[in-house]
């Protein structure tokens, strides 16, 4: 992942109005070229996002909606930089409480009990 | 955002099979249908060697009424031209049944029972025979008739989904599916239970008052089912993924349904009533057997798409699959340019171009136009000419608010 040149990053924005983009390749700390709704800009990966999970394209506070499709798929639960990876630690559902209660990393069920 | 579809494109016929509900079929297929799991060896014995030939069955011995609607909407699909029912004979659905109906639909039809006939040999002889003689019917009888969009009923479906289903394969879908609404075709499009999260946006898509009186009863059914099971149609393998939420992969997935106005909800087994987009509810109605999940696999929703009059099925799936379904051709489509080059063989159509940059929306979108064009002027879908017919006939209900219906207490 370390080896991708900077330069071949990229996210892709559906929506002018998205606070987010998805991550077309594995990104590393660096900057990512933003291709879809705000081709040509670049936003500056804070940390490392796999391919398919989402960047934040700007600072986003607690409470706010994280926007993608032009509409909201969950609320910031605290505030969000730019560059960021936003997933299940920093953004809740409006109507799913049980995916708050998921691994990060794997999504795998944490309110399960197998003993 | 403006039509790209070109002039020749938009005026594009071919030949389709007209049928005496006035609806026009892209292939002239006849359909062996078993009415219990006991008959399915024969009837695919029946079927074997026969390129015209596609076989649905019920696996119950027990009747269904929603499974019988469904065997009914298969036998007077317009893609098929006639039937043979094969019962073992001691079930409740009637193959006797089946194939009258469908011989009043102007589709020459033919049942038996195998008890009656002998047994495995002796049945699969009888269904050959019939097979010959519906065949000689079926041609002597075929009416061919130019077609173009607006007689053409499109399903689309997506299953096996990962980052790019939502950013390109159910886009391109969803663009394609204004282009066919626009030049007078039909699109359905369903899922409900993915949804959810997106009540307001989804009324807001509604045709008439009326209709978002409807979408609101549909999304409440769904929302309910999805709270007594704790279970969003969302999955681990999703959130790994990244998707972060319900209402992220309902976006996504809503895409395919494009930017029209939904003219209605349709029930599993409806023929659409007028063209233009419509939302198929294959929601289980509240029952105290319940029946089981929405969609148990992919195959089942693609089925559901078919039974609604829907000539042909896109497929949306990013991590690709290796389905394909009778009666209407299914194309499959992939947002995922590296699934589409490792699955070649399976997969149609790469709307990957789109997130590469190398194709528009539109432009993707009037070459998937072409290509669904290209499959109903007989061209094989990959699965067509892979001959994949996998089918799925469940229990289910959807008869509410009959409900009370067959109970004396």
């Amino acid at each position: 992942m370390s080896q991708t040149p900077t330069s071949q990053m990229r996210c892709f924005q559906v929506n002018p109005a998205d606070n987010v983009a998805t991550a077309l390749d594995d990104i590393a700390p660096g900057e990512v070229r933003v291709l879809g709704a705000s081709a040509g800009t670049v936003v500056v990966a804070a940390e490392d996002i796999l391919l398919g999970h989402k960047i934040g394209l700007r600072r986003i506070v607690e409470g706010e909606p994280i926007v993608k499709f032009g509409v909201p798929i969950g609320i910031a639960t605290v505030v969000i930089e730019p560059g960021a990876w936003v997933h299940l630690h920093n953004c809740r559902s409006q109507v799913d409480e049980r995916s708050s209660h998921l691994d990060l990393k794997t999504g795998a069920a944490l309110d399960t009990a197998y003993a | 955002m403006h039509d790209t579809m070109t002039l020749p494109l938009a005026e594009r016929t071919w030949p389709g099979y007209l049928r005496q509900d006035g609806r026009k079929g892209i292939r002239n297929l006849i359909l062996v249908m078993y009415t219990v799991e006991c008959a399915s060896f024969v009837a695919h014995a029946v079927a074997a060697g026969e390129e015209d030939v596609h076989v649905i069955g019920f696996s119950g011995c027990y009747d269904n009424a929603y499974a019988i609607r469904l065997m009914l909407a298969l036998a007077t699909h317009p893609n098929v031209g006639g039937c043979l029912a094969i019962g073992l004979g001691c079930e409740y659905t009637q193959p006797a049944k089946l194939a009258e109906l469908a011989e009043q639909s102007g589709r020459p039809s033919d049942w038996f029972y195998i008890q009656n006939e002998g047994g495995t040999r002796s049945g699969t002889a009888r269904g050959k025979a019939a097979l010959k003689s519906l065949r000689e019917r079926i041609d002597a009888e075929a009416k061919i008739v130019p077609m173009g969009w607006s007689d053409l009923v499109v399903g689309a479906e997506c299953g096996g989904s990962d980052g790019t289903s939502g950013l390109a394969g159910n886009p391109v879908v969803g663009r394609f599916y204004d282009f066919l609404v626009d030049h007078g075709g039909s699109a359905i499009f369903e899922e409900v239970v993915e949804m959810i999260g997106l009540r307001e946006i989804l009324l807001s898509r509604a045709a008439t008052p009326e209709v978002a009186a409807e979408l609101a009863t549909t999304y409440r059914k769904a929302e309910d089912y999805c709270k007594a099971v704790r279970q969003y149609s969302v999955s681990p393998g999703n959130f790994a993924g990244g998707l972060t939420s319900i209402e992220e992969k309902s976006m996504g997935a809503f895409a395919k349904s494009g930017s029209r106005p939904i003219q209605g909800v349709l029930r599993v087994s409806q023929p659409v009533p007028k063209p233009g987009l419509w939302l198929l509810d294959s929601v289980p109605d509240n029952h105290f057997m319940q029946f089981g999940y929405t969609n148990p696999n992919d195959t089942e929703g693609i089925m559901d798409l078919i039974s609604c009059g829907a000539q042909i099925v896109l497929f949306v799936t990013g991590r690709g699959s290796v389905i394909g379904s009778p009666v209407a051709p299914l194309i499959k489509v992939t947002g995922n340019s590296r699934t589409f080059e490792r699955m070649q063989e399976d997969m149609d159509f790469n709307a990957g171009t789109i997130l590469e940059g190398s194709k528009t929306l539109d432009e993707a979108a009037a070459a998937l136009m072409e290509m669904v064009g290209d499959v109903a002027a007989g061209m094989l879908s990959k699965p067509e000419a892979l001959g994949h017919r996998e089918y799925f006939v469940m229990y289910k209900h959807q008869d509410t608010p009959e409900l009370a219906a067959g109970c004396r207490a």
